[in-house]
């Protein structure tokens, strides 16, 4: 696995470094002082700038990175061909362990139908008297007593809507000190001092994925403001020590080879891909003070949104991911699963991307912010895998009649009229195996 | 406890199968390691990095006054490395396994054998890698305190005091005061890293390297 993503770290390399020769751009330069002036000014209206972005391509796409994952190979394991009980039928062909449903159903036991949800038993059908009023008095009460593994077990059942950017602080520990507020100041100065290519990509990626979203347009330029100084933490660097993956590094111009002189690139070590702003996006509806939101994005990435788009076989990994929703699909729906193989449909080309971007832009706000909330609850990425699967299952009536990939690709093209937490808990605890 | 390698001698694996082996079309699911030692070694511990060996079994043959022949006891009987032998949790795991996990005394041990077995037929081949052993160290030799330092002696006669010279208690509870503002601003220190990331103001960077 190692193996696997020190290579495919190097083709992210040689893909900057030609772009970067191509385009005689370098790959980070000092601003000069009437730029940076320039820029200070216009720090909170960056959507409005309109620069020549057509000749910057993002380093690689999710299906560039579903391409990696499909070969990857143990070099002990028997890939014979003929067929075996154990031959992989998906597109994963890498034996880790997963959670079947009983499993799972003990891992989310607070799905089932016997507790209260928000999401489901919020409705306008169900009397708020019924769970909705003592949920958000139980809320109330954990945040009174800013205890940070009550709300973990609280918002396994939802949070509502008025506490949940408390509440989710709360869980990720994020407490607003004026140093983090100078802290965030300093990236800024960073920001404006030093001109970066990952800047340009940033851009790039905002303007192609945020902009064009009907939810997300409005928050542009708060996607600017904490993506560039991201991109310039180097306390980031920090989880690599729990991260396959390693940072890129580059030496100062002039001085190749000299260990003083080697330095991360981009500060923080992370290259941004196509689609990465959608991360940032969902939270602006949170937090509005650019530095609160900054620490939560922060948190957020480094404890959950890694693990997306790294090699490793950690169970909320995005491998792990996959072959869990390519089990879950093959073992509770082998007739969809059947089908959708037969007609070069395999599912996990569809179902990917909505994992890698842990789902947002794909479902309507309040439900993946719903979701969220249980990836927080649960600490683990595996219910992206479990909606995914139920997803398949609860339009698998659609999917049995085409006969295209791209016919299969319309009927899951459109997820924001879905419910997810329903979804969820009929795919677990409802459905007759 | 100090630990101290045991020279020995670790001889290549021998796969056991039934029938005869050069038409046999089955890979083998068990195979056996021996471990001999030079001298008579009393065991502590062994460790190894696995390699896709689901069981393992033990068993030693212990040093027995002249004249009686030793025989081979079972000392781990099917220790589980790996729960599910056909996915791939436990298989490179780094295993370390202690005297008192075993099952019988290990004080005399003249040889040793491992015997790994993988059901699953998925893997290609399996062992066991760096494999070490190691014996109880000397012992760190056992201080004895000065008897003053355990058994302070109270009630000493005050030196006279001499004049001109502050009260030695107050000096001493002023002192500790600052002391402890001192360590209060130490405590409050913060842990936020200044994060610089450029090399004496300069980052310009021109290409990335593949090192």
């Amino acid at each position: 696995m190692r193996k696997a993503q020190g290579s495919w770290e190097k083709r992210i390399l040689k893909s900057l470094n030609s772009m970067c020769t191509e385009l005689s751009i370098p790959l980070a330069r000092k601003r000069p002082v009437g730029e940076q002036k320039e820029l200070l000014n216009k720090w909170n209206e960056m959507g409005t700038d309109e620069p020549d972005l057509s000749l910057f391509r993002p380093v690689y796409a999710p299906k560039d990175f579903l391409e990696v994952l499909i070969n990857l190979r143990n070099p002990n394991y028997e890939n014979g061909d003929s067929l075996s009980f154990r031959t992989h039928l998906g597109l994963i062909q890498v034996p880790l362990k997963v959670k079947d449903i009983p499993e799972l159903k003990e891992c989310f036991v607070e799905l089932g139908l016997n507790t209260g949800q928000l999401g489901i038993d919020d409705s306008t059908q169900v009397p708020p008297e019924l769970f909705e009023n003592e949920h958000v008095r139980i809320g109330q009460k954990v945040l009174v007593q800013q205890d940070s593994a009550a709300a973990q077990q609280y918002i396994r059942q939802g949070s509502p809507t008025a506490l949940r950017a408390e509440l989710w602080a709360l869980i990720l520990n994020i407490s607003s000190q004026p140093e983090d507020i100078l802290y965030y100041e300093q990236l800024k100065t960073n920001v404006i001092q030093h001109d970066l290519l990952v800047d340009s990509l940033i851009y790039k990626d905002v303007k192609l994925t945020a902009s064009n979203d009907d939810y997300y347009f409005v928050f542009e330029d708060y996607l600017y403001q904490v993506l560039l100084c991201f991109s310039r933490d180097t306390s980031v660097l920090s989880h690599f020590a729990y991260n396959s993956a390693s940072p890129p590094k580059s030496y100062i111009r002039g001085k190749l080879g000299l260990e003083e002189y080697a330095v991360f690139y981009p500060p923080n070590g992370v290259i941004p891909f196509h689609g990465f702003s959608m991360y940032v996006a969902p939270l602006c509806f949170l937090y509005h003070e650019p530095y609160k939101l900054y620490q939560i994005f922060r948190e957020m990435y480094v404890r959950f949104f890694f693990r997306l788009h790294s090699i490793s076989s950690h169970p909320s990994g995005i491998v792990s991911l996959c072959l869990l929703f390519e089990t879950l699909l093959q073992t509770y729906l082998p007739q969809l699963f059947y089908h959708l193989r037969e007609i070069g449909a395999q599912p996990l080309r569809i179902s990917f991307k909505w994992m890698v971007r842990a789902f947002s832009g794909y479902l309507a706000t309040d439900q993946l912010l719903l979701l969220w909330d249980r990836i927080l609850g649960y600490n683990s990425l595996e219910i992206l895998a479990v909606l995914a699967a139920a997803v398949f299952a609860f339009r698998a009536v659609n999917l049995m009649e085409v006969t295209s990939l791209a016919a299969a690709e319309a009927v899951l093209a459109d997820l924001s009229t879905l419910k997810v937490m329903p979804l969820l808990q009929i795919f677990l605890f409802a459905t007759v195996t | 406890m100090s630990r101290v390698l045991v020279p020995c001698h670790v001889k290549s694996t021998v796969a056991l199968q039934v029938g005869d082996m050069r038409t046999s079309q089955g890979r083998p699911g068990v195979l056996v390691v021996d471990v001999t030692f030079p001298n008579v070694a009393p065991f502590e511990e062994i460790t190894f990095k696995n390699y896709y060996t689901a069981f393992l079994s033990i068993r030693v043959r212990h040093h027995t006054p002249l004249h009686t022949p030793s025989k081979w006891v079972t000392c781990l009987r099917d220790h589980c490395l790996m729960p599910d032998p056909h996915s791939e949790e436990g298989a490179q795991e780094y295993v370390s396994l202690f005297k008192h996990q075993m099952l019988c005394d290990m004080s005399r041990v003249l040889e040793l054998r491992l015997i790994l077995r993988q059901p699953s037929p998925l893997w290609l081949s399996f062992t066991v890698e760096e494999l070490q052993i190691y014996q109880q160290g000397p012992k760190s030799p056992s201080l004895t305190f000065p008897k003053w330092l355990s058994h302070p002696v109270s009630n000493e006669q005050p030196a006279p005091r001499l004049e001109g010279l502050p009260d030695p208690s107050r000096v001493s509870s002023e002192v500790q005061q600052m002391w402890a503002l001192t360590e209060m601003i130490r405590a409050s220190h913060t842990s936020t890293r200044i994060g610089r990331f450029d090399v004496d103001g300069c980052y310009d960077l021109n290409l990335l390297s593949y090192t």
